[in-house]
C-alpha cells in the first residue's frame, strides 16, 4: 500500500577544499526550525576543521589571485546564474529558518543581484584604484592592488544567505581565498550555497564554509598565523575586543562590519573590496 | 679571507680632504619645552631628558619629558582646535597653511639638515639631499589635497577623524614627522606628535615653524619623551586615530592596547627586504644598488635591503665587487660631506647590532667587514657582510637595523621568490635584471608593499609606502596616504 511519499532528508556538511566532509571532530549541533516543523543535525566545525580549511585556502590562493580579472568576473557571474536556478530551494530554506515568504523572496533576489554587482567589479576595481604616481625623479612609479591573501570571515549572525554572500563576495572578487563561518542559527542556506559555488566552477579552496559556534571558533579565526585578514560581522563588543587582540599575533588586518555593510544597496560598493586589498608600489628607472 | 688589495683604491692617487659642513647656523637651545596649544611649556613634572650627538657622545640639548598631565593637555588642545577651528576652516585655507609649512622648511633647510645630522648621526649629505627636501615636499604635496579630498575617493565624501596621535622613530626624524603631519592636517585632523626619544630636535624646530606659520593653536602639538609617553598617547581615551612607525613588537603591543576601542590605527613596522640580483642584471649598477639598499642611513631603514640574493652564476663576481665597493665607503664624521656611513643612532642600537653580528658568527656565518678605521668617540659600526648563511639563520630572519647584510645565492626564479617571501615581513623588495617580463613577474610575486626594480630606497610624497604581513598596515604617501585619516561617507540618497 502506497502512502505519502517519504522525503529524502539532506545531510548538512562542511565545505572544505571543494569537498563536503563532516567535521573531523564528529560533532554536530541540533538545529530546529522556529516553528519546530523541521530539525537537522548540523556539523559543528572544530578548530582543526578551520586549520584544514586554511590550508586549502592557502593552497588555492596564488592560483585564484593569479587568474585574470575577467575570469574571476565570469565565475562570480556563473555563481549568480546557478543561484538564480535554485531560487525556490533557497526561499524554502529561508522560510524554514523563519523568514516570511515575501522577505525570503526579496533576500534571494538581493543575493543574486549582489553577486552580479561584484562580478561586474572584478575587472574594474583594480583599474579604478590603481595609479601612476608623478614622482619628482626619473622613475616610472605605479601602484596596484593585490589580494591580502587568506581571509577569515565571520558572517553576520542575523542573515543566512544575503549576509553570508555580502561578507564573502567582496573578499573573493578581490582575489582572496577565505574560510567563512556561517550564521549559527541559519545554517541551511550556507550548506546549499556551498553546493551552488561548487557547481559554478569556483575553484576548490577559494571559499571554505564552516558551520558551528562563533564563541568556539572566533579565537582560532583571529589567532591563526597563516590568515592575513579577518572580516568580522557583528557588534558584540567582547567578541570584537577578543578578535582584535588575538589578531595582533601576526598583524592581521581586522575589519568590523555592521548591518549597513550587508543589508540594502548602500552595502554594495567597491570600498568593500578594498577591505582585503594591499597596495603595492613599484619603482623603475626611465633613463639608462 | 686573506687580505686583498682592493681594485677600487681611492687612496693611492688622491685622498679626500675633510669637507666639513659648518654647524655655526645651528643655534641649539639648552632646553626644549613641549609644544602644546600653540605655546612652549615645560612638562608638568619638570623632567628633562638629554639628546646626545651619537658621533661625539656630547649632550646637544635637553628636551622635556611629557607625562600624563602633559599628554592630557595636548590631546585636549588638539580636540579643542579640531572642533573650533581646523575642521571648520575652508579647506583651501587649510591647504594654504600647509603650503606655508612646506616653504618654511625649505627656507630653514640647511639648519634643519645640520641639526638632523648632529642629533641622529646620519651623513649630512643624506640629511641635506634627502631627508629635509623630502619633508618639505610631503607638506607641499598634501597641502594641495586639502581642498580636493572629494576627488580622491570616487563616490564618497571624505570626513576627518578628529584627533590623531602620531608616534615616529629615530631613523628619519623630520621626514617621518612630515609623513605623519601632512596627510593628517590636509584631511582636517588635529594631532599630537611624539618624536623619538633620541632624535627630538628637528621636531622642535618644526614646532617653531608651525607657530610662525600661524596655524591655530592646538592643531599641531608636539610632546617629547620616551616609550612611556608614547604609551600614554596610544591609550588616551580622547584620541581617534593612532599612527605609529617603529618596531613590529611595539606595533603588536599597540594593536592589543587598542583592541575593542574602535579607534583607527595605521602601523608602519619592521622589514627584512630581499634584494634580488639576477645574472642578466647590469652588475656594476646592481652593486651600487646593494650598497644603497643596506648601507644608506647606516642601515637604519625599515625597508633596507638586508637580505641579498645573488644568482649563483654571478655570485662570485657580485660578492667580490661588493667587497671592493664596501672598502671605499667612508665611515665617520656625519658632518663631513664626504661621509657615506655616519654614526649609529644610539649606544643601545650599537649594542643590538654587535649582538646580532656575534649571533651570526656563532651560527656559522662567514663575516666580512670593510677595513676602515672608526673614530674613537661615538657609536660606529663598520659595513658588514655575512655569507654562508641560510634561511634559518637569525641574521637572515630578524631585522638588525644596522649596516649588516646577509647574502645567499639561488638558481631559479621560483626558488628566489620562495626564499624572498619566507619571512613574516613584507615591507619592500628589490629586483635587478635587464629582462622586462622578469621584472614584472618577480615584482608581482614578492609579497611586499614597495618594490624597487633596478633601483632601491627611493621615496616620494606621491608614492605610497607601507607593508604587507607583519610589516604593518595602511600606507603613507600618495592618495593611499590620505585614507588612514578620513572616514568615507556615502553621499545622501545612495
Amino acid at each position: 500500500m502506497m502512502g505519502k511519499r517519504l522525503d529524502v532528508r539532506k545531510t548538512h556538511k562542511l565545505f572544505i577544499g571543494g569537498r563536503f566532509p563532516r567535521s573531523e571532530s564528529g560533532r554536530t549541533f541540533r538545529w530546529e526550525a522556529p516553528d519546530r516543523a523541521a530539525t537537522a543535525n548540523i556539523c559543528r566545525a572544530s578548530r582543526k576543521d578551520f586549520r584544514d580549511a586554511v590550508t586549502e585556502a592557502r593552497g588555492a590562493s596564488a592560483s585564484w589571485a593569479g587568474r585574470t580579472a575577467y575570469n574571476r568576473a565570469q565565475i562570480l557571474y556563473r555563481c549568480a546564474e546557478i543561484l538564480e536556478g535554485r531560487r525556490a530551494q533557497f526561499r524554502e530554506e529561508l522560510r524554514a529558518q523563519g523568514t516570511s515568504a515575501a522577505a525570503a523572496r526579496k533576500e534571494v533576489a538581493s543575493a543574486i543581484d549582489l553577486l552580479i554587482y561584484y562580478a561586474g567589479w572584478a575587472d574594474k576595481y583594480g583599474q579604478l584604484f590603481s595609479r601612476v604616481n608623478p614622482v619628482a625623479a626619473p622613475y616610472f612609479n605605479f601602484t596596484v592592488l593585490e589580494a591580502t591573501g587568506v581571509v577569515a570571515v565571520v558572517a553576520p549572525s542575523e542573515s543566512g544567505l544575503l549576509g553570508l554572500l555580502a561578507a564573502l563576495a567582496p573578499v573573493i572578487t578581490g582575489g582572496n581565498t577565505c574560510v567563512a563561518l556561517a550564521a549559527q542559527d541559519y545554517p541551511l542556506c550556507a550548506v546549499s550555497l556551498a553546493e551552488t559555488l561548487h557547481t559554478a566552477d569556483l575553484p576548490a579552496g577559494v571559499v571554505n564554509l564552516l558551520t558551528g559556534f562563533r564563541a568556539e571558533l572566533l579565537e582560532p579565526f583571529a589567532t591563526h598565523m597563516d590568515v592575513n585578514a579577518l572580516v568580522y560581522f557583528g557588534d558584540d563588543r567582547a567578541e570584537i575586543a577578543q578578535a582584535e587582540s588575538c589578531a595582533a599575533e601576526n598583524v592581521k588586518r581586522v575589519t568590523v562590519c555592521g548591518r549597513a555593510e550587508w543589508e540594502g544597496t548602500p552595502a554594495l560598493n567597491p570600498y568593500a573590496i578594498l577591505r582585503t586589498q594591499e597596495t603595492k608600489t613599484t619603482w623603475h628607472p626611465i633613463r639608462f | 679571507m686573506p687580505a686583498k688589495k682592493p681594485a677600487l683604491d681611492f687612496d693611492t692617487e688622491w685622498s679626500y680632504s675633510p669637507a666639513p659642513q659648518s654647524s655655526a647656523d645651528v643655534k641649539l637651545r639648552e632646553r626644549y619645552k613641549l609644544f602644546i596649544d600653540g605655546e612652549f611649556r615645560p612638562a608638568e613634572s619638570g623632567d628633562y631628558i638629554e639628546s646626545i650627538n651619537p658621533a661625539t657622545e656630547e649632550t646637544l640639548a635637553q628636551v622635556s619629558e611629557a607625562g600624563a598631565a602633559d599628554v592630557d593637555r595636548a590631546v585636549a588642545a588638539a580636540r579643542e582646535a579640531y572642533t573650533r577651528s581646523w575642521s571648520r576652516m575652508p579647506t583651501a585655507e587649510r591647504g594654504k597653511f600647509i603650503f606655508r609649512i612646506a616653504r618654511m622648511i625649505q627656507e630653514r633647510a640647511r639648519e634643519l639638515a645640520v641639526m638632523e645630522s648632529m642629533d641622529g648621526g646620519k651623513p649630512i649629505r643624506e640629511a641635506r639631499d634627502i631627508d629635509i627636501p623630502l619633508a618639505a615636499a610631503h607638506f607641499f604635496y598634501y597641502a594641495g589635497w586639502a581642498d580636493k579630498l572629494d576627488y580622491a575617493f570616487p563616490g564618497r565624501s571624505a570626513q576627518p577623524l578628529g584627533v590623531a596621535a602620531q608616534i615616529i622613530p629615530w631613523n628619519f626624524p623630520l621626514l617621518m614627522a612630515a609623513w605623519k603631519l601632512a596627510p593628517a592636517l590636509a584631511a582636517g585632523n588635529t594631532l599630537v606628535l611624539k618624536p623619538a626619544e633620541t632624535t627630538p630636535l628637528t621636531a622642535m624646530v618644526l614646532a617653531e615653524i608651525v607657530r610662525e606659520a600661524g596655524l591655530p593653536p592646538g592643531v599641531v602639538n608636539i610632546v617629547t619623551g620616551g616609550g612611556k609617553t608614547g604609551r600614554l598617547l596610544v591609550r588616551h581615551p580622547d584620541v581617534d586615530k593612532i599612527a605609529f612607525t617603529g618596531s613590529t613588537a611595539v606595533g603588536k603591543e599597540i594593536m592589543r592596547a587598542l583592541a575593542g576601542s574602535g579607534k583607527r590605527y595605521t602601523l608602519e613596522l619592521g622589514g627584512k627586504a630581499a634584494n634580488i640580483i639576477f645574472a642578466d642584471a647590469a652588475i656594476d649598477q646592481a652593486v651600487e644598488g646593494i650598497i644603497t639598499a643596506i648601507f644608506y642611513n647606516q642601515g637604519h631603514v625599515c625597508c633596507a635591503g638586508s637580505r641579498l640574493f645573488v644568482q649563483e652564476s654571478v655570485a662570485a663576481e657580485v660578492i667580490e665587487k661588493l667587497r671592493e665597493r664596501m672598502e671605499t665607503l667612508i665611515v665617520g664624521d656625519p658632518l663631513d660631506k664626504n661621509t657615506d656611513v655616519g654614526a649609529i643612532n644610539s649606544r643601545d642600537q650599537l649594542e643590538r647590532i654587535h649582538a646580532y653580528v656575534e649571533i651570526g658568527k656563532q651560527e656559522g656565518g662567514e663575516v666580512y667587514q670593510s677595513s676602515c678605521s672608526l673614530p674613537e668617540k661615538g657609536f660606529w659600526h663598520v659595513p658588514t657582510l655575512f655569507s654562508n648563511v641560510s634561511q634559518s639563520h637569525r641574521v637572515v630572519q630578524e631585522e638588525i637595523f644596522g649596516p649588516v647584510l646577509a647574502v645567499q645565492t639561488f638558481r631559479t626564479v621560483d626558488e628566489v621568490i620562495a626564499k624572498a617571501n619566507n619571512t613574516p615581513y613584507g615591507l619592500s623588495g628589490g629586483v635587478w635584471t635587464d629582462k622586462g617580463a622578469k621584472i614584472f613577474k618577480v615584482t608581482r610575486d614578492i609579497r611586499a608593499g614597495v618594490i624597487w626594480a633596478n633601483t632601491f630606497n627611493k621615496f616620494d610624497p606621491g608614492s605610497p609606502f607601507g607593508g604587507y604581513k607583519e610589516s604593518g598596515m595602511g600606507r603613507e604617501g600618495g592618495i593611499e596616504g590620505l585614507l588612514p585619516y578620513v572616514r568615507l561617507r556615502a553621499p545622501r540618497g545612495r
